[in-house]
């Protein structure tokens, strides 16, 4: 069984390697090798899980060793991979997902050029994403995180000839090397301390040393998980990033990737479990991003970069149940795994949407489209009630349990914590509803031209149809779409209840994930009513809104939040002026430095030595005598060296 | 006596050289043949070298010992540890790459090529090329003192004609005005390497005298030195010893180049061709950290770990310095070449933090440097031929017109900024944790590099082959069939040594901890014995 594990990795690198070796004659065949081997990767881990359902919940660990990477010294780096409950639910996650938003592909991008090139991408993210969940050690996980980093890069730039793609792919591979600064520091700390990097080892021997080491660790772990999972402060790139095309939205930037920062505080839960200050780190960098995200999603008109902001603010919830300890380690996961379904859902739904509307993004150029694209609208709408929370959906059970850990927290920071998750709830509700409402109820805005606006270019006239508004004819998406969409509704609304039933998500994970029931000042039952009070208080003000009133065709002014909310909160201004402004003007005056003064001081010297550069002009005439001539010159330096020695 | 193998990997690239140059000017593209047949050739005997190494015999293998000099003890004395094995293989692998990338670099522009005259810029490039591989391999394998003087100086010669009589065509720019900057990149090339040459030669001729007055005659010995400084036979006055470290150690860190003796590198990578640009940075800048391993560390153990602090500081400034400067580069080829001299930075903290991951690591650096940048540079060559221009701002939207060449491009540049996957990833690790382990601050400034790079190569990456296609690329051609086995080989041995790069860290190891010994330096223990 072990050897499979290699397997499961090797399966979409394989694709990889064809599909951008193989060049043009691939064309017509590409996205079905590709999806090939992506669904063959998901067969392998579900024979893996099969296998590992037959014995003990002790003894379902697999390790495989499979070659040593890097052995310098004390310093032991093997490419080897270690299969336990935890890497399973990422495998069959990341697998299952994949395999879905393949097929979905094969549709969505079935009018590129490039789609065989666009597949290979997706088979490359598989292969490092889940060489990321199956490393063993640090080191190799850290390959992974850089790999589906690079995955990401080339699928949000993957229009390059667009600008505006190419500058987001730049920014999010940049902004995630910041966080990559952390791994990198945490693995060279973890080496310095206990002589290795692998899990085991180094999770067992947290104890032995100090506190202050551990909480430098953790630091550095939730610096890196900032980075992937886009949580404040190094949130910015998630945004922009929805430049990719849709499905790598929903693979990439919904389901999967971003949500390995989790895992990686999860997985390393027991250094984070000695020290307490880290822990805090982490729940408010949680908290914070869970507001923030919610907020931002609040200010789109881009249904996409609305779904983004949503994206941050359910990690922040996740990373929040992540810093509780191991009162919320499970939940976490069990929140990562049912909003892998109902936001791939979601962002798969969006992209049906955009494919029948001409790629329109906007909201405001929407309204009223559940007669015309039913499918959509039905799946969309199970998603949508899955991610607020409403009772019985997956998103009920899995937030619900993370907003009750986080009043467990105990204390002043419990309720404070507790409160900020409510809030969030509230807010949750509001956005998606908002979105809900402007995308598939109200007047259909897209029948009228857009109004042109001097602030805003994105709903001026397209300049390709020479300012003549074409009218969309909104439909519903190819099989190859919608089928995809139905599975991951299907997610959406059960998972949450089947991971429920008799805690059986808690104890499939504790063997690995170590698990403590929490206990909330109020009881549990207070916590869920107050968070279906919270949920009924953001539709409601939605609807009041949206639903109630027409959609203007602009945006309004807004109020100062509203403003700051569609700028994500002055993120992008905040690091343009404290990072890159200052850092231009630094590069600008090295440049000037290293010409005038350091290289200034050379001229001078080389001056002085007697016009050696006017004189070595004559050297590039051309003529072979002049080149004997110094050819000379240069013998008669190693002469004299010679005959200096002769002299001593 | 056996047969005398590394005479031979350094005797078959002179010879060829004296061939190549011999080709009568009508018979050009022989001359290229012969030279491309004679580095494939060296590169076999290299291997030969490789295999006939045994990681775990003595420390300097495949030995020879002539007298040259009786009078002053000069040797002919040849002899290769792991580290030595690792850069003349890396040096043999290259030049063929580098024959095969300039080979059209030096055919005569069309008045040059008239009947009657007897110019032969051709012949004498590809000579000049095989006559630089020569003198490098002597001295990665040179255990004798004056000999390596000897022939780290004399490659200055080859190296200036290739700097100062081949460059790019001119293309848009004036040519007159192109030959000025030539003429000015290589006489500042010469110069500073010069300068740093003579105070080494000051230093060896210190260090003979030393040897001479302690030892009864004097040596130039490597390993003759290290043993009776190790026996306590050979002991020299701290002030001695610090005075001739610095010698040899400024001749070392104007080659290798260390802030702030760096400015000579972006004049001459940029104004020479490509597969000279990577001859400079590839292989015979490796001599200069090369010889600061074996060297400075070997003969001067103490005041080695005196300097420490301060290299340690150059090197990390090196390390910012290069990058920021790199990413404030308008010109491609400058560009790559800051960006070495921020890698330079990494080889040299590595050897300095003096554990086994740092020099080891460092050691991985060499190679893996090589191979990286000769990948990058050699495509941006292949970009400027097509386009005649050096200027980022001049591209724009290739990747489209031109996937195969952007692709490989952004491959060579990943290399760059150490994407794990990708052979620098592993050696920039290893310098990174060796420093951290002893020097922790210095490892944590040193990983801020690593954001930097991803800033230089992949805006880069954006400005030049992303974005809307510009009407002079429209028409660019993809790589050629040559070009691409240029490529090609270069990027699979990159992904080869990223993903296994066990076979060379076993060849180097050893090498390794015979250094550490000399300087009697042992990797710090961890402070946690951990759970197996």
């Amino acid at each position: 069984m072990e050897t499979l594990i290699g397997l499961l990795v090797a399966a979409p690198l394989l694709g990889a390697a064809v599909l951008l070796c193989g060049g043009r004659r691939l064309d017509r065949t590409g996205h079905w090798i590709g999806t090939a081997l992506a669904a063959a990767s998901f067969l392998l881990g579900a024979v893996l899980f099969a296998d590992m359902l037959g014995r003990e919940a002790e003894d379902r660990t697999l390790s495989q060793h499979v070659f040593s990477w890097i052995p310098v010294g004390g310093f032991q780096a093997d490419v080897a991979f270690r299969l336990d409950q935890l890497s399973m639910t990422f495998v069959l996650l990341i697998t299952g997902v994949g395999t879905l938003i393949h097929v979905y592909s094969i549709g969505y991008m079935e009018h590129d050029e490039r789609r065989r090139r666009f597949f290979g991408y997706l088979n490359l993210f598989l292969a490092a994403m889940l060489l990321l969940v199956l490393a063993d050690n640090y080191l190799l996980l850290y390959a992974g995180w850089e790999g589906v980093g690079l995955a990401s890069y080339l699928l949000i730039g993957f229009w390059q000839h667009k600008p505006s793609a190419a500058t987001a792919a730049k920014k999010a591979f940049i902004v995630n090397r910041v966080g990559d600064i952390g791994l990198s520091i945490a693995i060279m700390i973890m080496f310095t301390t206990f002589g290795t990097f692998a899990f085991s080892p180094v999770l067992e021997s947290v104890g032995g040393t100090s506190e202050g080491t551990a909480t430098a660790i953790g630091l550095m772990l939730l610096l890196a998980a900032c980075g992937k999972s886009a949580q404040v402060p190094l949130q910015s790139w998630l945004g922009d990033a929805m430049e990719g095309p849709t499905p790598v939205s929903a693979l990439i930037h919904a389901a999967t990737m971003v949500t390995a920062g989790v895992y990686l505080i999860v997985r390393s839960g027991a250094i984070f479990d000695a020290a307490p200050a880290a822990q805090t780190a982490v729940v408010t960098v949680g908290a914070v991003t869970l507001l923030f995200g919610a907020i931002v999603g609040c200010a789109k008109d881009d249904i996409k970069k609305a779904l983004a902001g949503s994206t941050m603010s359910q990690i922040g919830y996740m990373v929040l149940a992540a810093g509780l300890g191991p009162i919320g380690y499970a939940f976490a996961i069990m929140h990562l795994v049912t909003h892998g379904f109902f936001k791939a859902g979601l962002f798969l739904g969006a992209g049906s949407v955009m494919h029948g509307m001409n790629d329109e993004v906007d909201m405001r150029r929407y309204g009223g489209l559940r007669k015309y694209m039913p499918i959509t609208f039905a799946t969309f709408g199970l998603g949508y009630l899955a991610i607020i929370g409403f009772p019985g959906l997956s998103g009920f059970f899995s937030k619900d349990k993370i907003i009750e850990a986080a009043f467990a927290k105990g204390g002043t920071e419990g309720w404070i914590l507790g409160g900020a998750a409510l809030l969030g709830a509230a807010i949750t509700a509001f956005y998606m509803t908002r979105v809900m409402l402007m995308t598939f109820f109200g007047e259909e805005r897209w029948r009228n031209a857009p109004t042109p606006s001097p602030k805003e270019p994105s709903v001026e006239p397209a300049a390709e149809t020479g300012g003549e508004y074409e009218v969309p004819h909104p439909h519903e998406s190819p099989k190859s779409m919608t089928v995809p969409m139905i599975v991951l509704a299907f997610g959406s609304v059960f998972a949450g209840g089947l991971f429920s039933w008799g805690e059986a998500f808690v104890h499939w994970l504790e063997p690995v994930v170590p698990f403590e029931h929490g206990h909330p000042p109020v009881s549990a039952l207070t916590v869920t009513a107050a968070t279906v009070v919270a949920l009924l208080i953001g539709v409601g003000a939605a609807w009041l809104q949206y639903g109630r009133k027409p959609v203007p065709a602009l945006a309004p002014r807004g109020s100062l939040l509203t403003r700051a909310a569609r700028r994500d909160l002055l993120q992008d201004d905040f690091n343009h002026v404290v990072l890159v402004k200052p850092g231009e003007y630094l590069t600008r005056g090295l440049v000037y430095l290293d010409h005038k003064v350091v290289d200034g001081a050379v001229n001078g010297t080389a001056a002085a030595v007697g016009g050696l550069s006017g004189r070595s002009r004559r050297i590039q005439n051309g003529y072979a005598r002049s080149y004997a001539v110094s050819m000379l010159g240069g013998a008669a330096v190693l002469v004299a060296a010679t005959l200096l020695m002769r002299a001593v | 006596m056996s047969f005398p193998l590394l005479t031979a990997v350094a005797a078959l690239p002179a010879i060829g050289a004296v061939a190549t140059a011999a080709v009568p000017a009508a018979r050009r593209t022989a001359a290229k043949w012969l030279a491309l047949a004679v580095s494939l050739a060296t590169l076999v005997l290299a291997a030969v070298v490789a295999f006939r190494f045994d990681p775990g015999g003595d420390r300097y293998q495949l030995t020879e010992s002539h007298t040259w000099i009786a009078d002053f003890g000069v040797r002919y004395e040849l002899g290769v540890d792991g580290i030595g094995v690792a850069l003349i293989a890396l040096t043999a692998l290259l030049i063929p790459f580098v024959v095969l990338a300039g080979w059209h670099d030096a055919d005569p522009v069309e008045e040059e090529a008239a009947p009657g005259r007897r110019w032969r810029p051709t012949q004498g490039f590809f000579a000049l090329i095989l006559a630089v591989e020569a003198m490098v391999v002597i001295s990665f394998a040179a255990t004798d003192v004056f000999l390596f003087y000897v022939f780290f100086e004399a490659m200055l010669i080859p190296m200036y004609f290739l700097i100062g009589g081949f460059g790019d065509r001119a293309g848009a720019r004036d040519e007159a005005e192109a030959a000025k900057q030539r003429s000015y990149a290589a006489v500042k090339f010469l110069l500073y390497n010069l300068a740093g040459g003579l105070i080494m030669l000051a230093a060896v001729i210190g260090l003979y005298a030393v040897t001479a007055d302690q030892l009864g005659e004097g040596t130039f010995s490597l390993r003759a030195i290290v043993e009776a400084r190790a026996s306590g036979e050979l002991t020299m006055a701290q002030n001695t010893e610090r005075l001739l470290f610095l010698g040899f150690f400024l001749a070392f860190a104007v080659k290798a180049p260390l802030w702030p003796l760096h400015t000579w590198l972006p004049n001459a990578m940029g104004e020479s061709t490509a597969p000279v640009a990577v001859l400079i940075t590839a292989v015979v800048d490796k001599v200069g950290t090369f010889a600061m391993l074996r060297f400075c560390l070997g003969l001067f153990p103490e005041a080695s770990a005196w300097a420490t602090p301060v290299v340690l500081v150059l090197a990390l400034v090196s390390i910012i310095y290069g990058a920021l400067l790199a990413i404030g580069q308008r010109d491609i080829k400058r560009l790559i070449a800051y960006a070495s001299i921020s890698h330079f930075g990494f080889i040299i903290l590595g050897i300095f933090a003096m554990t086994s991951q740092g020099q080891g690591g460092a050691t991985l650096y060499m190679v893996n440097h090589g191979i990286s940048t000769a990948a990058l540079m050699l495509v941006a060559g292949f970009l400027i031929s097509r386009r005649g221009s050096r200027l980022i701002a001049d591209y724009g939207g290739v990747q489209k017109v031109a996937p195969v060449l952007a692709g490989t491009f952004l491959i060579g540049g990943l290399a760059t900024l150490s994407l794990p996957g990708l052979a620098p990833f592993v050696s920039e690790f290893l310098v990174l944790v060796g420093t951290f382990t002893r020097y922790p601050a210095a490892g944590i400034v040193a990983t801020f590099g690593i954001v930097l790079a991803a800033l230089y190569v992949l805006v880069l990456y954006q400005r030049t082959m992303t974005g809307p296609v510009r009407p002079e690329v429209e028409r660019m051609p993809d790589l050629r069939k040559r070009e691409l086995a240029v490529v090609a080989p270069l990027i699979a041995l990159l992904v080869l040594l990223g993903v296994f790069p066990k076979p060379l860290t076993d060849i180097v190891n050893p090498a390794v901890e015979h250094t550490l010994s000399d300087v009697q330096k042992t990797d710090p223990d961890p402070e946690v014995e951990a759970a197996k």
